[in-house]
């Protein structure tokens, strides 16, 4: 018991059964679906499902940037024990200068196209609450330590360049160089190679998890690949509809996956072995607009049986650590 | 970058030249005949036929093309026949009163344009972005005389706090000419009281002018930052904590600035030549006021000189446009093309 509360403690972020939905011409969409999530201090977890299961819309809550559309129609997201969904101004300020940063997804855009690198970090810094955060020099040292720590090549002639004059990688290890140029509790990258050359995307990961550890951050990494979530993260939840489906060790995850979308998923990696073309998953996502009432998954379920159209499976805890929502998996049934 | 600007420079003056073509051959096409209309219609016919001798009316299109070419490239523009003087007197008189009549619509413009559009962006699709709308599609269909109309009805009648027509008020002497801007000039000699005058003069004719410009910047300064603010990079400016007014005077309107200014500085630029009815309406001493009073006389030189005088003003703002989005852009300032 005494070992939880410990474990409770160590949580910088904690969401708790978060509902989401989005307004749009046809009525709300729900996206969330009762989402559940922690990140522990210093850990590196993975969030792996396929476009459009409300992946970035989770960590967009949890960093407090949803668009003006989104609705939140329950939960809680707690961060370092404080609910951000009822902090004040002042908390959200605090929460923005120093605990979280976010890399998006598309590197292009998420450097403004008409200020220099230099400009665009200083302004961060500025706004870091760090000691001596007003003063220029400090903004130029960090800015420098910042992009050599990325092994950017150059940095004061980096700042001096517009974001277009550099190519993606680049861009997208600027954007790893601003949000760890000042401490911060955790991380949020979302996607942060899928817009890359293949050729570096390898090479942007391992930047991305050096830095992590370097600076004591947690991680939270959104991806559609089960391959890059294992290189990076420490645990991995598998999301469908937004629902955390299953989450477990990345390891064990690998040894073992449990829920019948996860297996699906797990399919869908080629094998150099061969065994042919992977065979995915047939069917595709609900309608967010009128989703099925039970378990989201059901009508794609090779497994499905008649309660799974009743009501959301609770999360099974199958094996320590090893949680996963599907009623095959209830104490007393064997899977 | 200087040999970009030198390009357009180049190009714009071949644009000129196929304007001073077009205007010529379009005044001379139009009906009436110039030196009857100056005379009147009691002249003796000898004196009418010396006349259009005079200004070589009597000869081919081409000829006479080639000689008022060869006027203005030395610097004259021709004889007005009704005012009687060299043109480029009557121009050094009308064009001040409207470049500063122009110039301080254009300060509402781009100022009240940014304002508006910020807020509208700033509360998009909310209470002040609906009736920032809803004013700036009033600003877009109604014509600016209607404004002029009901603003005199309101200022001039109802609260009577502003003079309805001239420059300055009867009874002050015009100040000592050295820009031509009578606020600039009697503030140079330190009349300020005659400067307030002048400016009293020219509130409410400048606001009138100013409406639809102001309506479209603002239109057009929501649209690109709305759109800008979809941006990811928005949305990281956001999560890093940077305050919100900063965000949106600094790092969404910079990247938003390329279509407000082209369309402000056209709209900015439409108002040298295109102000007749406000300027009539407003009794102003204006370089529109002037065109139009010698389209109707068929004054040919006078058409000609006051088009070819917005024309350059025109072309000129272009050149300026391009300038400062360049500076505002590096994409636009750093790539070799033109």
């Amino acid at each position: 018991m005494e070992t939880h509360i410990k474990e409770q403690d160590n949580r910088v972020v904690d969401v708790k059964n978060l509902f989401i939905s989005f307004r749009t011409f046809k009525g709300y969409t729900k996206v969330l679906n009762g989402v559940n999530l922690h990140v522990r201090r210093k850990e590196k977890i993975a969030i792996v499902g396929e476009t459009g299961c409300g992946k970035t819309t989770t960590v967009y809550a949890i960093a407090q940037i949803l668009a003006k559309q989104a609705r939140v129609d329950g939960g809680e997201i707690f961060f370092k024990g404080r609910d951000s969904l009822r902090m004040n101004e002042k908390e959200l300020k605090q929460l923005r200068a120093s605990g979280i940063s976010v890399i998006f997804q598309d590197p292009i855009a998420s450097l403004n196209p008409v200020f220099t690198i230099g400009d665009q970090m200083a302004e961060v810094i500025r706004y870091s609450g760090i000691e001596g955060a007003r003063d220029p020099r400090v903004q130029r040292e960090r800015t420098v330590a910042a992009l050599r720590e990325t092994s950017l090549p150059d940095p004061e002639r980096l700042m001096e360049n517009y974001p277009f004059q550099l190519s993606g990688g680049m861009r997208q290890r600027i954007c790893i160089a601003m949000s760890l140029a000042t401490p911060r509790d955790l991380v949020i990258a979302d996607e942060p190679t899928t817009n890359l050359d293949v050729t570096i995307q390898d090479q942007v990961l391992k930047i991305l998890r050096q830095r992590v550890e370097e600076k004591q951050s947690a991680l939270i990494l959104i991806t559609h690949s089960l391959g890059v979530a294992r290189e990076v993260a420490d645990r991995i939840y598998v999301m469908y509809a937004g629902n955390m489906v299953e989450t477990a060790g990345a390891e064990e995850l690998f040894r073992e996956c449990l829920h019948p979308y996860s297996r699906g998923l797990m399919s869908c990696i080629p094998k150099l072995s061969g065994g042919g073309i992977a065979s995915g998953i047939p069917g595709h996502l609900p309608s967010y607009y009128a989703p099925p009432p039970g378990c989201r998954f059901e009508p794609r379920c090779p497994h499905a049986m008649p309660r799974c159209k009743q009501a959301m499976p609770p999360m099974y805890e199958a094996a320590p650590g090893h949680c996963v929502a599907c009623y095959l998996y209830e104490r007393g049934t064997s899977a | 970058m200087i040999l970009k600007i030198l390009k357009r420079v180049v190009s714009y003056l071949l644009v000129l030249l196929g304007l001073s073509v077009f205007v010529f051959i379009l005044v001379r096409v139009m009906p009436g005949d110039t030196a009857r209309l100056a005379l009147g219609p009691r002249a003796p016919e000898e004196t009418v036929q010396a006349l259009r001798r005079e200004m070589h009316l009597d000869k081919s299109i081409p000829v006479q093309y080639y000689y008022w070419l060869k006027g203005i490239l030395q610097g004259d523009l021709g004889t007005s026949v009704i005012s009687k003087r060299p043109i480029t007197e009557d121009i050094a008189f009308y064009l001040p009163a409207t470049v500063e009549l122009a110039l301080l619509s254009a300060i509402f413009m781009a100022t009240f344009g940014i304002l508006l559009g910020v807020t509208a962006t700033k509360y998009s699709e909310k209470w002040p972005d609906a009736i920032i709308r809803v004013l700036s599609y009033l600003g877009i269909v109604a014509p600016a005389f209607l404004w002029a109309v009901l603003a005199m009805l309101l200022f001039a009648y109802l609260i009577p706090i502003l003079p309805v027509s001239g420059r300055i008020s009867a009874g002050i002497a015009p100040p000592v000419t050295r820009t031509g801007l009578y606020i600039v000039d009697y503030l140079l000699q330190g009349n300020f009281a005659g400067a307030w005058d002048a400016f009293r003069h020219l509130v409410m004719p400048a606001i009138v002018l100013s409406f639809g410009g102001i309506s479209q910047s603002a239109r057009i300064c929501r649209a690109s930052m709305v759109s800008n603010m979809e941006k990811p990079y928005a949305a990281a400016e956001r999560a890093y904590g940077i305050p919100e007014n900063k965000i949106l005077y600094k790092y969404l309107l910079k990247p938003s600035l390329n279509s407000f200014i082209s369309v402000t500085a056209l709209d900015i630029a439409m108002l040298f030549g295109g102000a007749y009815l406000v300027e009539s309406i407003f009794n102003y001493p204006g370089l529109s006021r002037y065109g139009l009073t010698a389209m109707l006389n068929k004054d040919v030189f006078a058409v000609s000189a006051v088009m070819l005088v917005d024309g350059v003003i025109v072309i000129g703002f272009n050149l300026v446009t391009d300038i400062i989005i360049s500076f505002l852009d590096p994409r636009i300032r750093y790539s070799s093309s033109t």
